[in-house]
Order: structure tokens, then C-alpha cells, then sequence
């Protein structure tokens, strides 16, 4: 399946932003980590944006650059969302105060508890009334938004905006999930090619056994994101976009037994 | 356009385990809902608690994924010989070829609000916690691909109560991109703490039974469930048929429809289009109707803007209850049991039909030729799917 790539958004520890990111990518300098920095997302109105956390903040922030460098309305374009878990702060404040006497939890931290909160902040925001789906897929969230965003792009042939993004739980749920900090990807797809493509995509669902493993990072520390984060999977993607090399393939981790194979080339190939 | 066989369904519920309890409570217009006692709840609200999970533990090699969601999961796939049929679907297209798309809202998360009340001095969760495999929105997806040995892609959409209407559409996607030849499909969410004290602090949780399209309904009763569908690139087989999906957003509140229903009215629109029907083609509705105020509002005026006023519509919450994150695939296994059984099913717990929701709403189940059922199904953050179904 081919796509075409017209926005990218990024947000990580030592990765501020896709345009801050270039010469880290391209491995001109080596990452250095650094706490993500996540800012109030400023297209939401005031009352929404008191109410949301990270997961929502660092889903919009890609969102928004990709859009941005999209060149596109996002008010019209279809969205995917994967993320490996919901808001880990609201779901332990939730957990706690069901633990306690009271059983009360606010409204709020219980309309933001839903899976799918940062798309529904993000359409919203947007007054975007498009379709959206929100997935998980545990560590693998990252390809399999990915095959539901590329089958919604070849079905409706009409753009899409994927959004990949994990946050960390506090502790004690962090024991038991362990993730080092935020992270976040955002992709605009298109059918075909626009004067703002920044390249394509060939994406095959193959054999994991009977291909090269996962492509890594050269350099350790976003490696290290890479196997710790699951939407930092895409890293190696997001480097070969960086580099802006045509024809690198790269292969992602999927399910056991399966990964993508995924070609990177020109936005101006046919 | 959409047009790919269903070779099997079944469902699960507070009607029974199985097609055939479901069927006969639906015929007999009785309700699965009781004040029935959960855990240590002293709310005043009525359930829908499936019968018999208790009894059921996990296949062997499984026993992490031991939670009340996985568990009604395993007792849905082993009803009305599904899963004999799924591993038919594995043999005829291979295990690879074969997708897991699940739709739930709450996972496991019962699990972990029973693990905060056991933590250690140190604050620690128990030793016995499993994150991974009870949990974690995609837990579901994952076991149920465990158990039934498929490799395909997988995934969980958790769009609140929509997400197991949805995988029906991501599902014909995928097939069609020729990536997959089958996927099995629906949706499992169980009773937990989270939902019924969260609908609560909405004020969404009516302390009686819950009374879709009622001029006095006072909110929805949550219900437990687990509806599975098998999908196939073609078969000789079908027991009915995925003929159209139409998805959107409302982009208006992240609790509250929009009062027009202006994304549902999309929704069924489009799922429209896909089928290529009109909308008098139509027989029956079955409505997302949770019996909150305005949601019922709000899809009886979106109905009214697609349909006018003379399809039949009815909302079966008022037997299952709001199964939630399960409501779409409950709704769609009910719509084929409708389209094959010639039932059209009667909406319960209706005592003074409210005259400002003008749809043809019916209160008793009565026997119909049924060709074509559309399904509606929308959720928190937007989120809107309706499916179109139609007769083998």
C-alpha cells in the first residue's frame, strides 16, 4: 500500500518539535535527553484546556504541527489515534478515590478517562466533525494505527491525520507499566501525490521471521526510546523522513510473527 | 462500498449466554435488568449483569488474563459453536490472515480498582496485578487472539460506546486493502466501579429502570456484555450481511451529543450512501436510545432528519442495558438475530412515550420480514457509528 506523507509532527525527551528535531534525526548531532516539554494546547477553548492532561496535551501538540505543515484545514481531514494507554494521572486519581470511603470522582476526570479523550479535545478544538477512531494496541500501537490509518486512506481516498502518543502512569500503575516520559508522533497521509508531499510511503504487513529485524537507531540514546516508548518505534521512520533519502526501507516491530516493512521515497514519485 | 458475508455471530448479556435466551427474552419483551447487587455498590441503580461468569476461569496457559472482562470474553467465544466457526475461518484463510478487532471501553479496569484497594505499605500494587493482560484497553484483543490461536493483525478501538460498532468498519477496511481475508470482530465491556460511579457523577444513572424514549426516563442502566462477529472476504454461508458503516464526529462536547445531532445525522447518512440504500429501505432501527435525557433528544431529531417519522425504531437497552464499549456489537448481533428470526424487537420499560421524540418508536416486539436493520451507536468524545445490516 502507498501513501504520501504532507505533515509530521514530533514531541519527545530531547525532540521539542519535527523542525527541532532535524539535526538529531539526521544524526548531525547526538540526542541528548531531556524531560518533554508539554505546553497547554493553544487551540482549545479555556474550559477544556484546565481539563486536560498530558495524553491530551502531547496528542494535540503533534497534531497540531503535522496539520500545520499539512497545509490543510484541519477541520476536514479524518483522524486515527493509538495510544498504549489512556490519561495515566486520571485514571489513578480515579482508582484511588474508588479505593477510599467517599467513591466520589469528578465528572470530569470520568468524561476524561475515556480512551478516546484527546480525539474527541482534538475535534473539538478543531470543530472538525470528520470521522475518528482511537486504538490500542499495547507496544504495538504505532504499526497498527499506522495499517488503520493506510486502510482508511485506500477505502475513503481522502486524507488522514495519525496520531501516535504514550504517556507514563504515576506510581504505583508506573511498577507495573513502567514508560520514561512522553511521546508523541503525528502523520498527515494522502491517497496521492500533492505539491506538498514530503514523500511516500510503501507499507507491506510481512513475516517476521522471514525478514531482517526491527530497524534500530544508531544512536543509544534514541534507541533507548525506541524499546522503552511504544510510539517511539517510529523512530527509525521519522529519521529516514528526516534524511529525506529515497528508498530507505525500514522495518517496524508488530505483532509476534509480524512487522512493516515500510519503503520510504519521494513525495514526487508516481 | 461495503458488502462482506457474516458467517457467525453470538452474543452475551444480562438476556443470557447464547442467541437462543436472547432470543426468547427479546420475543417475550423481557428485560435483563435487575437492582441487582455488584461488588459493594450502594448506589441506587439497576444492572444488567450477565448470568454465570463467576464459573468461569481461564483456559490453560491464560490464567494471567484472569478478569471479569476477559472471563465474559471466553464464555461469549464459547457460545452457538463460534468459536468451532473462527477456527474454520483460521483453517480456510490461514491463522495470519485473520484479524482480532475488539471494541471495549473499560478493559479490565476492574481489576486495578480492586488492586488500589490491596496496596502495600509502600503503596505498591499486589504481586498478582497483571497490567498487561487485564488492564490495558488492548488486553481484550490480546487474549482473545491468544485463545482463539489467531496471528493477524489486532487491535482495540476504544471510542467509548461506539468502539464495537466501529470495528466492523475498520474491519471491512482492512479486508478490503487485501491485507486480511477475515477478521473476527464485536466487543466485551463488564461491569466496574468506574462506570457505574462515573455515570453517576454525571447524573447519567437513573435510580430506576432505564426508559429509552419515556417523556420521565431519568438516564441509563449499565449493562455487561459480549458480542463476537465473524467477517469473510466471501462465503457461501452468510448469515447475514455487512452492507454499509458511516462514521463521524461531533466535534461539540465530550459528554453531551450535539442537541441537533448533527454528527449522528451523518453518521447514518453515510452509512447509507456505503449501502447504496435509501432511506425507506430501511425496516427497522435499532437506536442507540440509552434513556438520557438528551441523548434521546438528540437521535430522535437526527432520525427525524434522515428517516422522517415512519421507520421503525426501537432501543434494546432497556432489556440489555447500556452495555457500553459492547453496545455496538451487542446491537448488531440483535440486528441479525431481528433479520433472521422475522422479530422486530420492541423497546422496553416505555410507560409515557415522550411526544417531543416524534420517531415510530416501537414498545413490543412483534414478528416482521426484516430486509435491511440500521444500527446506531454513538459515544463520549463525538464519537458516531452507524452500520447497516441486511437478510442472507
Amino acid at each position: 500500500m502507498k501513501v504520501f506523507v504532507q505533515g509530521i509532527g514530533l514531541l519527545g525527551p530531547g525532540l521539542p518539535s519535527w523542525a527541532d528535531a532535524q539535526s538529531v534525526l539526521r544524526g548531525n548531532e547526538p540526542h541528548r535527553s531531556a524531560r518533554t516539554v508539554v505546553q497547554a494546547p493553544a487551540q482549545l477553548p479555556p474550559a477544556e484546556r484546565r481539563r486536560a492532561g498530558n495524553a491530551i496535551k502531547v496528542a494535540m501538540a503533534v497534531a497540531d504541527q503535522a496539520m500545520t505543515l499539512a497545509g490543510i484545514d484541519p477541520k476536514s481531514v479524518a483522524t486515527v489515534f493509538t495510544s498504549s494507554s489512556g490519561e495515566g494521572s486520571n485514571c489513578h486519581a480515579i482508582c484511588e478515590s474508588l479505593a477510599s470511603g467517599d467513591r466520589l470522582i469528578s465528572p470530569t476526570r470520568f468524561t476524561n478517562s475515556v480512551h478516546n479523550a484527546p480525539a474527541g479535545y482534538w475535534h473539538i478544538a478543531v470543530a472538525n466533525r470528520s470521522a475518528s477512531t482511537s486504538l490500542c494496541a499495547f507496544d504495538d500501537g504505532f504499526a497498527a494505527g499506522l495499517l488503520e490509518a493506510l486502510s482508511q486512506v485506500h477505502a475513503l481516498q481522502l486524507p488522514i491525520l495519525l496520531v501516535a502518543s504514550d504517556t507514563p502512569y504515576p506510581e504505583p500503575l508506573n511498577a507495573t507499566r513502567p514508560l520514561p516520559d512522553c511521546f508523541g508522533l503525528a502523520l498527515v497521509l494522502t491517497p496521492v501525490p500533492t505539491a506538498r508531499s514530503l514523500a511516500s510511503l510503501r507499507v507491506e504487513l510481512v513475516p517476521a521471521d522471514l525478514n531482517a529485524r526491527a530497524t534500530v537507531c544508531d544512536d543509544g540514546s534514541l534507541e533507548s526510546l525506541r524499546t522503552h516508548i511504544p510510539a517511539a518505534r517510529a523512530l527509525p521512520l521519522m529519521q529516514r523522513l528526516a534524511q529525506g533519502d529515497s528508498h530507505q526501507s525500514v522495518m517496524i516491530e508488530y505483532r509476534a510473527g509480524l512487522q512493516l516493512q515500510i519503503e520510504v521515497g519521494p513525495g514526487d514519485s508516481r | 462500498m461495503t458488502r462482506l458475508p457474516i458467517t457467525h455471530y453470538t452474543l452475551s448479556s444480562a438476556l443470557g449466554a447464547g442467541r437462543a435466551p436472547t432470543l426468547q427474552a427479546l420475543r417475550e419483551n423481557r428485560s435483563g435488568l435487575a437492582k441487582a447487587r455488584f461488588l459493594d455498590v450502594e448506589l441506587p441503580t439497576w444492572l444488567g449483569v450477565a448470568p454465570g461468569l463467576d464459573a468461569i476461569s481461564m483456559p490453560q496457559g491464560l490464567e494471567a488474563f484472569d478478569c471479569r472482562n476477559n472471563r465474559l470474553a471466553w464464555m461469549g467465544l464459547n457460545q452457538d459453536g463460534f468459536a468451532q466457526a473462527v477456527q474454520e475461518a483460521s483453517a480456510r484463510w490461514g491463522a495470519h490472515r485473520v484479524a482480532v478487532l475488539l471494541g471495549t471501553s473499560t478493559s479490565g479496569l476492574l481489576q486495578t480498582e480492586l488492586a488500589y484497594r490491596r496496596r502495600g505499605s509502600n503503596g505498591a500494587l499486589p504481586a498478582d496485578f497483571h497490567y498487561a493482560q487485564t488492564q490495558n484497553t488492548f488486553a481484550l484483543a490480546a487474549f482473545v487472539a491468544r485463545a482463539m490461536d489467531l496471528r493477524g493483525p489486532a487491535w482495540v478501538i476504544s471510542t467509548a460506546c461506539s468502539s464495537s460498532a466501529k470495528v466492523f468498519s475498520s474491519a471491512a477496511r482492512l479486508i478490503a486493502t487485501g491485507l486480511v481475508d477475515a477478521a473476527l470482530v464485536g466487543g466485551v465491556d463488564s461491569l466496574c466501579l468506574t462506570t457505574v460511579y462515573g455515570f453517576n457523577s454525571l447524573e447519567l444513572l437513573s435510580p430506576d429502570i432505564c426508559r429509552p424514549w419515556d417523556a420521565e426516563r431519568r438516564g441509563l442502566s449499565i449493562g455487561e456484555a459480549a458480542a463476537f462477529a465473524l467477517l469473510e472476504r466471501e462465503s457461501a454461508a452468510a448469515q447475514g450481511w455487512l452492507l454499509g458503516v458511516g462514521e463521524s464526529n461531533d466535534g461539540h462536547h465530550m459528554s453531551t451529543p450535539h442537541p441537533q445531532g448533527l454528527g449522528a445525522a451523518e453518521a447514518m447518512q453515510a452509512a447509507l450512501r456505503d449501502a447504496d440504500l435509501a432511506p425507506a429501505a430501511i425496516d427497522y432501527i435499532n437506536l442507540h436510545g440509552t434513556a438520557t435525557p438528551s441523548n434521546d433528544a438528540s437521535e430522535a431529531t437526527a432520525v427525524a432528519a434522515v428517516f422522517g417519522a415512519t421507520t421503525p425504531c426501537s432501543s434494546t437497552k432497556g432489556a440489555t442495558g447500556h452495555t457500553l464499549g459492547a453496545a455496538g456489537g451487542v446491537e448488531a448481533a440483535i440486528s441479525l438475530l431481528a433479520l433472521q428470526s422475522g422479530l422486530l424487537p420492541g423497546g422496553l420499560n416505555l410507560r409515557h412515550p415522550d411526544p417531543l421524540l416524534t420517531s415510530n418508536y416501537i414498545g413490543e416486539s412483534h414478528a416482521a420480514k426484516l430486509r435491511h436493520v440500521l444500527s446506531n451507536s454513538f459515544g463520549f468524545g463525538g464519537s458516531n457509528a452507524s452500520l447497516v445490516l441486511g437478510a442472507a
